[in-house]
């Protein structure tokens, strides 16, 4: 679950970010965050994952209050995230199954658990062929299906995607997308950050939109007019 | 499977993962980590040097202080029994650690032996010789202080001592003391900046690995965990072979010391009693000096 209330956030060169959000995404819930460039959504994604906290108002994310949580308690909090990034971000010199498997053994799980997991989690991603290659031997649409099985793979409550088909032609934009959706119909709940209307189009999902760190609009539908 | 026995498969597992990319990591970067292995040992051979110096100083002193004895002479008017009586109070003297009595006729035999076949001493007569007592000190450094409770007891006419000597030990020592402390110092934070620098570089081109591993959860001590193993494998690699280069180093010099003829008042420390303690004082410093290296290191990676 992720609840702002009454959320602001000011850099310390004065930039007001957010500025009063409300926001409550239920656990099982899938969401898209759609915003123009500088409208803040980056900012939000980073006051979800604790890497930083609001100036003002309550963030609380899968029962975690992120102005009360200690250093200590982040690693908790992000085992409960699974998060998912434009650029992948997959260690090169690892192959598919270490790229997995490196998230599960961070957190301390066996190699019986790890082998266990990883297997399911490449194939529900469709990627159990592939586990042997290396991340510049895949196109970026699977890339991207690696980077999702890295997120799952620790059984997060929420995932979250930034931009996460914005390196990756249509077609297969669409395949990620419906991955996710699939994901969140396993009972995951999945925020997606993104600016690419025709695809949001295509899903009858709930939208938040923001602007200038404002929350402009939060409706359910192919919704999609910041301009 | 108990929780026990699930906890110690646990910890084996990561460790045998720490030590894989601690490893790992010294071979990626294979010429920075054996720059930095070299490195350490230069500094560790010199701190060893210095400290072995230092403690060889302390030995001749300690030598030198049972074989420097200072020599009381006793007035000539006393008589043998009156000069042996005084040996109680040459011995409750402080910093007396022995005390030896010679009479006039056992001093003469001594110099005799010295010229066997020199006719001149044929006449000789004890007369010439005094009473005397060789008195060893517990510390070279009070002699002077020594000699002067010494000549104050009635009945000593003389005292003689090699004051020069001992000063010049005892001012080397400390020199050689002082130097070394600053030296140990000093080479140390070096060899802690260079293996920081190392890891840097290291953590610099995992820096996504990092990020990744942050965000799916890891705690800043599993992160930190493989750079402190690669810093204590390169720690105690440099100090394993500055100890075998120290230890030839240190055995060639013994062997020179022994044939040399004009140094055969320097004794040195036996290689074989300071082996363990060289060993284990090169291990600790390898393994401070790899734990505080990648500490540094790895800091600024684990902000949040």
């Amino acid at each position: 679950m992720i609840s702002m209330t009454n959320v602001y956030k000011s850099y310390e060169n004065g930039t007001k970010a957010i500025r009063g959000i409300n926001m409550h995404i239920d656990d099982g819930e899938f969401a898209f965050l759609v915003g123009p460039s500088g409208s803040g959504k980056s900012t939000i994604l980073k006051l979800i994952t604790g890497e930083i906290f609001s100036t003002e108002g309550t963030v609380i994310i899968n029962g975690f209050d992120m102005n009360k949580i200690k250093p200590s308690d982040l690693p908790k909090l992000r085992r409960t995230l699974g998060v998912i990034f434009q650029d992948f971000r997959l260690i090169e010199k690892k192959n598919v199954y270490e790229n997995v498997a490196f998230a599960m053994r961070v957190v301390g799980a066996t190699n019986k658990e790890i082998r266990k997991r990883v297997s399911y989690v490449l194939e529900l991603v469709g990627l159990d062929t592939k586990t042997r290659r290396k991340p510049h031997e895949l196109s970026g649409g699977e890339q991207q299906r690696v980077a999702i099985a890295r997120a799952l793979v620790n059984n997060p409550r929420c995932i979250i995607a930034d931009e996460p088909t914005g390196n990756i032609d249509p077609a297969r934009s669409l395949e990620i997308m419906t991955l996710l959706e699939k994901i969140n119909e396993l009972g995951t709940t999945v925020l997606v950050v993104t600016h690419e209307k025709e695809l949001v189009n295509q899903f009858s999902k709930r939208v938040i939109a923001i602007k200038g760190g404002r929350l402009i609009s939060d409706g359910t539908g192919g919704y999609y007019d910041y301009d | 499977m108990t929780e026990q026995a699930g906890i110690t498969i646990m910890i084996r597992s990561r460790l045998g993962y720490f030590f894989k990319e601690g490893m790992a990591s010294i071979f990626s970067h294979g010429f920075m980590s054996f720059a930095s292995i070299i490195i350490i040992m230069s500094c560790l051979i010199i701190m060893g040097s210095f400290s072995l110096l230092a403690l060889n100083m302390h030995h001749i002193i300690r030598t030198l202080e049972k074989q420097n004895q200072i020599a009381v002479f006793i007035d000539d008017e006393l008589s043998l029994e009156e000069a042996k009586a005084l040996e109680s109070k040459v011995r409750s003297t402080a910093n007396v650690a022995n005390v030896y009595f010679i009479s006039r006729d056992e001093a003469m035999d001594s110099f005799l032996k010295q010229y066997d076949d020199n006719k001149l001493f044929k006449d000789l007569t004890s007369d010439v010789f005094r009473h005397r007592y060789l008195v060893s000190l517990e510390e070279i450094e009070l002699m002077e202080q020594t000699r002067d409770s010494l000549i104050d007891i009635e009945g000593v006419a003389k005292v003689r001592v090699h004051l020069e000597i001992s000063r010049g030990f005892v001012a080397l020592r400390n020199v050689v003391s002082a130097v070394s402390a600053v030296l140990v110092i000093l080479l140390f934070v070096v060899s802690v900046f260079i293996m920081s620098n190392t890891i840097k570089l290291t953590t610099f081109h995992r820096r996504e690995e990092i990020a990744i591993m942050r965000m799916v959860g890891a705690t800043s001590s599993f992160i930190r965990w493989p750079f402190v193993f690669e810093g204590v494998i390169m720690g105690l690699m440099g100090a394993l072979l500055a100890f075998l280069g120290q230890w030839l180093l240190y055995y060639l010099a013994s062997i020179r010391m022994d044939a040399s003829t004009t140094l055969s008042f320097i004794t040195l420390i036996e290689s074989g009693k300071i082996v363990i303690p060289m060993l284990a004082s090169f291990l600790s410093v390898g393994l401070l000096v790899g734990v505080g290296g990648s500490v540094f290191a790895i800091k600024n990676y684990l902000k949040l």
